[in-house]
């Protein structure tokens, strides 16, 4: 019996194996014969509905992962920088980003904010914006601070030959937007409260079809996978459900992903998305709300807690993950972190000792995009597995 | 003999770690903080102490003691693929954070977070923060991405000056905010300032007297961190210009390890922060070759004054943003570029060299293209090499002393307009 659900993601791979990015150049032409701008963004956030009130495509580029060959972009960067910058300047030298009219760096690590420099000068005619977002989550301060850079971030798209991005045009991206954020969530519920009727390589490949795909579409997309996938039969196994954390900029191969599942592990929540769940909560705008002071507000209250941003005085760090797991039902926790990232890597002692506390087992290793050997990981991930179900049965 | 300026930083450095062993005991405020946009003058203004992790960090390197404290951090957790001060410093407090002159440094009761041009320094204090929970003061200076400082990136510092950092000092304390006796330590710092860039641009003499990078970072910028606004440092820029100055009168060349370095044969500009673990090998290997950095951008970290900026008593709160907003690790990269040839330039070098270290992605990331730029822009030849801050399992005597030699062969081989395939042979090339 065929699976829709399954055409549907194997659309998505399509699209996101595409790494010439064929639908963006597709999407940009008019049947009129004029040409849409598209505008690329690299991890972790960056607030999309700014560039699509501009009218332009956000695209989130997070690299060629294992399918592509690293020639020139070694050329830039030392061993001790992580795999994702290499990629992306492989890419934007080997003409795989041309489709893209320009490139927005978010305040993610040292690494990216430099990449923005280099980008500056490997590709002088694109349009390059390196957006600050902000570290002091007081609203009167940080927050008056994004609100304004976003708002020099819309008039530069402008210049850029994008629509004008009034407080109507931007209120009505935000309330798009919103549609997505909720429905997005609905399918991560559905993989919470059924992991055997949403296997996370699946869903990981329909979220990654949204850092290409209109968001118009990809909410449809979304909402027929959920339609499908609600309706699978698959039994559920005795797999120990767990969260995967810290693998949000540089993405896992996804022959990793599918090595955790195949190792026995039912994840049900993860961060491989983050910046496209970054605000947790809807903005529910009203026609009374200045949109871009809307947008910074829900940076400051409503962002997950990631590690590039500033964890302020209060809980301890990893308590929002100790909260998840309560949430989730999770029983462990896997940090994937890719090497070198100082983000993922330099949080891992402060959330392994918040797991500690709560005699939450975890266990962790590193990655790279282009990793290719899963052995290691499989028996890793397999003896955690089992570990947690002989320890919950003996408990 | 050692020079009047050597015996008064001894005296003040020693002098400092002594009242920060008695901070607690006096009821002093301490306030940990970094170098790139420290904010010492406001700091002093409340009688609190800093104290630099980054210092504590690069002093344990130099006392070969580094490799321990990593490890220490490295069985505690944290990963072999990060910043090895941050490392270092925790691996130093787990056991005992005794400082240099073997007395216990005392606890922060103020973590003053400035975010200027390095993303680990905020990881490091909610790090720091778990194991003293003690308060954060964060403050954010924006990233000077578009190669300016504008209104708004101003306003934004100085608004975060006023209503979280100087509530947060009146607060650890108890004093309230004194902009008289801030402005009376700007005034102080700008004097200071103008010795100090003095110092540093006498290196554009031939010999040149100092080594902007070795020697710039071991006696000539030093003091600019916990000391500035302070009547001692006015004392020693002033000092140290002195005796600067007589070594030009009297033709002599910079102090050296070994002693003065004769005969001048090498004028490089060095991008890139030094190693530690071998501070002083790694000098010898330049000496040696009698290769004369007589530039550097490290030591412009802690503030970037030879291209104009003085901190200024008259705007004392916006001066001190502009002050965090400047430090070379907050400008970008086209911007690094372009004073890094300025000096290649202004300095007559021949020779650009990069050490990249590991521990620092704020450094390192783009290195290979600012290389590549440097060498098409001046036509001068560079060189990369790769080390680590204060981890000493990263630094490869034999490997790097083979680099230099092989560069400053090659530069000898330009000069005697040796073929360019020949004279390129043994050099890391650019991509």
């Amino acid at each position: 019996m065929s699976d829709p659900a399954s055409a549907l993601i194997d659309r998505c791979e399509a699209i996101v194996n595409d790494l010439d990015h064929t639908s963006v150049a597709d999407w940009k032409r008019q049947s009129d014969g004029t040409e849409r701008k598209a505008v690329g963004f690299l991890p972790v956030y960056v607030p999309r509905e700014v560039i699509h009130a501009a009218g332009f495509l956000p695209v989130g580029v997070v690299g060629g992962g294992d399918a592509l060959e690293i020639i020139r972009g070694d050329a830039y960067f030392q061993s001790y920088i992580c795999h994702l910058p290499r990629s992306i300047i492989e890419m934007g030298l080997g003409g795989k980003l041309d489709a893209l009219d320009g490139m927005i760096f978010p305040s993610t690590c040292d690494v990216i904010r430099n990449l923005s420099g280099m980008w500056q000068l490997l590709f002088p005619d694109k349009w390059a914006w390196y957006l600050d977002v902000p570290q002091n989550l007081s609203p009167r301060l940080g927050g008056r601070f994004y609100a304004h850079d976003l708002q020099l971030m819309a008039k530069e798209l402008e210049g850029l030959g994008g629509l004008e991005v009034t407080p109507e045009r931007l209120r009505g991206s935000i309330e798009v937007y919103d549609v997505h954020r909720g429905i997005t969530e609905d399918v991560f519920a559905l993989r919470r409260e059924a992991p055997e009727k949403v296997p996370t390589w699946e869903l990981y490949m329909l979220i990654r079809a949204g850092l290409i795909l209109p968001v118009e579409d990809h909410s449809e997309l979304m909402v027929e996978y959920l339609e499908s996938a609600s309706k699978r039969t698959a039994k559920r196994r005795d797999n120990p459900r767990v969260i995967v954390a810290g693998a949000f900029c540089e993405q896992p191969p996804m022959g990793l992903i599918r090595t955790l599942e195949r190792a026995g592990c039912y994840i049900v929540e993860d961060d491989f998305s983050l910046g496209q769940r970054w605000l947790r909560e809807p903005l529910r705008i009203t026609d009374e709300d200045e949109p871009f002071g809307a947008l910074a507000k829900a940076f400051l209250e409503h962002s997950a807690q990631g590690a590039t941003r500033f964890h302020p005085d209060g809980e301890p760090k990893g308590e929002e993950l100790v909260r998840q797991v309560r949430e989730c039902e999770a029983e462990g926790v896997i940090l994937a972190s890719p090497s070198f990232c100082d983000p993922s890597l330099l949080d891992r002692p402060m959330i392994t000792a918040a797991l500690d506390r709560e005699g939450i087992p975890w266990t962790g290793f590193k990655y790279a995009e282009n990793t290719g050997q899963f052995q290691g990981i499989r028996e890793q991930a397999g003896t955690f597995s089992d570990s947690i179900r002989l320890w919950s049965e003996a408990s | 003999m050692k020079d009047r300026s050597m015996e008064l930083q001894k005296e003040l450095i020693s002098g400092h770690y002594d009242r920060l062993s008695r901070a607690n005991d006096e009821g002093k405020p301490v306030v940990y903080t970094f170098v790139p946009g420290n904010l010492t003058e406001l700091m002093l203004s409340f009688d609190a102490l800093p104290v630099l992790p980054e210092i504590n960090a690069l002093q344990s390197g130099m006392r070969k003691k580094s490799g321990g404290f990593i490890t220490a951090a490295e069985k505690a957790g944290h990963s072999e693929d990060v910043c090895s001060y941050v490392k270092c410093d925790l691996g130093m407090m787990e056991q005992g954070n005794i400082g240099p002159t073997g007395k216990a440094l005392p606890k922060p009761d103020l973590l003053l977070l400035s975010y200027t041009g390095c993303f680990t320094f905020m990881k490091w204090f909610e790090l720091l923060r778990e194991k003293y929970d003690c308060p954060v003061a964060m403050l954010h200076v924006p990233y000077q991405s578009r190669g300016e400082i504008t209104d708004d990136m101003r306003e934004y510092v100085v608004k975060q000056l006023r209503e979280e950092v100087i509530p947060k000092l009146e607060q650890v304390s108890g004093k309230k905010y004194d902009e008289d006796r801030l402005k009376e330590l700007l005034g102080r710092s700008a004097q200071a300032e103008d010795d100090l860039v003095w110092v540093l641009e006498s290196a554009k003499h031939k010999p040149s007297p100092i080594d902007g990078y070795f020697g710039g970072v071991y006696y000539i910028g030093p003091l600019f961190t916990a000391f500035r606004g302070t009547p001692e440092a006015v004392e020693y820029y002033r000092t140290l210009r002195s005796e600067v100055e007589q070594r030009i009168a009297d033709g002599l060349g910079p102090i050296t390890p070994e002693g003065e370095l004769k005969d001048e044969r090498y004028r490089i500009v060095v991008e890139g922060t030094p190693n530690w673990t071998h501070f002083r090998e790694f000098w010898k290997m330049f000496a040696d070759e009698r290769a004369v950095a007589v530039a550097s951008t490290y030591t412009k970290v802690g503030g970037l004054y030879d291209t104009g900026f003085r901190h200024d008593p008259t705007r004392p709160l916006e001066s001190l943003a502009e002050y965090c907003l400047g430090c070379y690790t907050n400008l970008s990269l086209p911007a690094r570029i372009s004073l890094i040839e300025k000096y290649v330039n202004e300095y007559e070098a021949g020779g650009f060299l990069i050490n990249s270290v590991k521990s620092c992605n704020s450094f390192s990331a783009g290195q290979l293209l600012i290389l590549r730029e440097i060498e098409k822009r001046t036509g001068v030849p560079g060189a990369f090499i790769e080390s680590d801050l204060v981890d000493p399992r990263y630094f490869s005597p034999a490997n790097i002393k083979n680099r230099l030699e092989s560069y400053f062969q090659m530069i000898e081989q330009r000069r005697s307009g040796r073929p360019k395939s020949i004279a390129n042979a043994g050099l890391e090339a650019s991509p």
